[in-house]
């Protein structure tokens, strides 16, 4: 066990090794017009992150990041549960489900902001859209993956609908569920973060539009190197967390 | 099997009809939406008169180029990596946080060294592609059978051998899971960089409409884009079907 944990972590010093290296290297190719050099960047975010003016913008994006993953995992392990437990609807919809997730999400942004109008609505269902597919079809892989034996067990013990969800399908099923939440918050942040670059006047997402907008290029690489780290750091937890789930089960 | 088609069927023609009935009774307005039969009409007003064909070919094109460049290099550098199992371990954080990245934050980058062309946006098209057949391909290589790469020892097969006609073949239904996934997130990256940025295109078309509020362009392209993506979807999960038919998985 910690042999593997000594080894997973020397994987990540020699990836953030090698792509720093990469990264300047690119640098030193594409000169200043294009982009900052490492230390440059590093030296900028912290200036960044210590003014005041960027607080808002980040607090924005996290509460619609937030409302927009919580309605992504409960409508999405609602449909998932209903869907897998269901069969005749389950093999109804999932193809469709399959279908929706196959389809390029960010065409339907001019249509969630007719709908919901600017601001931070807009931004929450568009996050939300992102996430709830892949949590609700991997809720129904993992549903459907159960033994038959152990629902089999909780009628014979004369337990309810509820109860065999409750205390036999949602315990043999969290590892595969949390996978597609992982996948989920990777996609949520995805569509949160796209909603602000094109529809919205706070946020990182509009910050970065906005750079892009001004060829600022500073703020460009700081914000985009801010995202790529909170981004990494929760999925390299949520990835952790996720092995140690399936290697019990 | 042909009834819960027919229920499919029903769901859909429901969902719609639905949504025509809102439209028609003014619940959805004019301007946010317009009925589905109308935007079947202006589709096919738009199709027939061919003024928007050169946004819809460079999409297409794009597409096809991101595409098909990202299942080649993804299955190429799948096919390196498992040979060298530590490289493959370094990188595996890297695989497995890739999509929790906002890989549009690159595109000004991109701008910046690749131009003002196309060659941006392909590029952007294939960055989110790749990752995924990658790993898709790493997924299907890790369950060859050993007896299958015995055998190819015995016959003494050459690596570049073995990959051809033992353990890629055998990886197909894999490879296609993510060339799957390639199509559509090929298909975001270059939309979302014609939304952002560029000269032209159905992402660029889709968001000039949105802000002229020309209903009548906006919402048949991006219905035509749905349907493309979802038929390119079907064909493939169909030779998907089959391929893992015929060894008996499905």
């Amino acid at each position: 066990m910690s042999a593997d944990t000594l080894r997973s972590a020397r994987n990540t010093l020699v990836l953030v090794a090698g792509l720093l290296l990469a990264w300047q290297c690119l640098y030193w190719f594409a000169g200043d017009v294009a982009m900052r050099s490492p230390l440059q960047t590093f030296l900028f975010t912290a200036r960044l992150v210590t003014s005041d003016a960027f607080w808002p913008h980040l607090s924005e994006t996290l509460r619609a990041f937030a409302a927009a993953l919580a309605i992504a995992i409960s409508v999405g392990l609602v449909t998932g549960f209903w869907l897998g437990f269901h069969r005749p609807s389950g093999d109804v919809f999932e193809p469709m489900l399959v279908a929706l997730y196959s389809i390029p999400k960010i065409t339907l942004y001019p249509i969630v902001l007719l709908a919901f109008g600017l601001g931070m609505p807009a931004k929450i269902a568009f996050g939300a859209i992102h996430g709830i597919i892949p949590v609700a079809i991997f809720t129904i892989n993992a549903l459907r993956n159960i033994k038959p034996i152990l629902v089999k067990t909780g009628r014979v013990l004369d337990l309810g609908t509820f109860d065999i969800a409750r205390s036999i399908l949602f315990p043999a099923a969290v590892p595969e569920i949390f996978t597609g939440i992982r996948i989920g918050f990777a996609l949520t942040l995805i569509g949160t973060l796209l909603g602000e670059m094109f529809a919205a006047q706070r946020g990182l997402g509009y910050l970065l539009m906005n750079a892009i907008g001004l060829h600022n290029i500073d703020l460009i690489m700081a914000v985009t190197l801010l995202l790529v780290m909170f981004a990494a750091t929760v999925s390299g937890i949520l990835l952790a967390i996720d092995r140690r789930l399936h290697r019990r089960a | 099997m042909r009834r819960i088609a027919l229920y499919r069927l029903l769901v859909i023609v429901g969902v719609t009809l639905l949504l025509e009935a809102l439209c028609l009774l003014k619940v959805i307005d004019r301007i946010t939406m317009p009925p589905p039969h109308q935007i079947l009409r202006d589709l096919a007003t738009i199709l027939m008169s061919g003024k928007l064909n050169a946004a819809i070919a460079k999409t297409m094109t794009n597409a096809l180029i991101a595409v098909s460049l990202a299942i080649v290099v993804g299955v190429l550098t799948a096919t390196l990596l498992h040979g060298y199992r530590s490289v493959r371990e370094t990188l595996d954080p890297l695989f497995a946080t890739y999509y929790a990245v906002p890989i549009f934050a690159f595109y000004p980058l991109l701008i910046v060294l690749l131009g003002l062309g196309d060659a941006p946006q392909i590029m952007i098209g294939f960055m989110l592609g790749v990752v995924a057949v990658v790993v898709n391909t790493l997924n299907g290589l890790d369950r060859v059978p050993a007896v299958l790469k015995k055998t190819a020892r015995i016959q003494r097969m050459g690596t570049i051998e073995t990959a051809l006609k033992v353990t890629l073949p055998y990886a197909a239904p894999y490879v296609l899971t993510g060339a799957k996934l390639a199509v559509a997130y090929s298909l975001i990256g270059i939309i979302g960089a014609e939304f952002i940025m560029s000269r032209g295109g159905m992402g660029y078309e889709i968001s000039f409409a949105y802000n002229n509020f020309d209903n009548a362009t906006m919402y048949p392209l991006i219905l035509l884009i749905l349907l493309v993506s979802i038929a390119v979807n079907g064909a493939l999960s169909r030779w998907e079907k089959v391929l893992l038919k015929r060894r008996g998985l499905a």
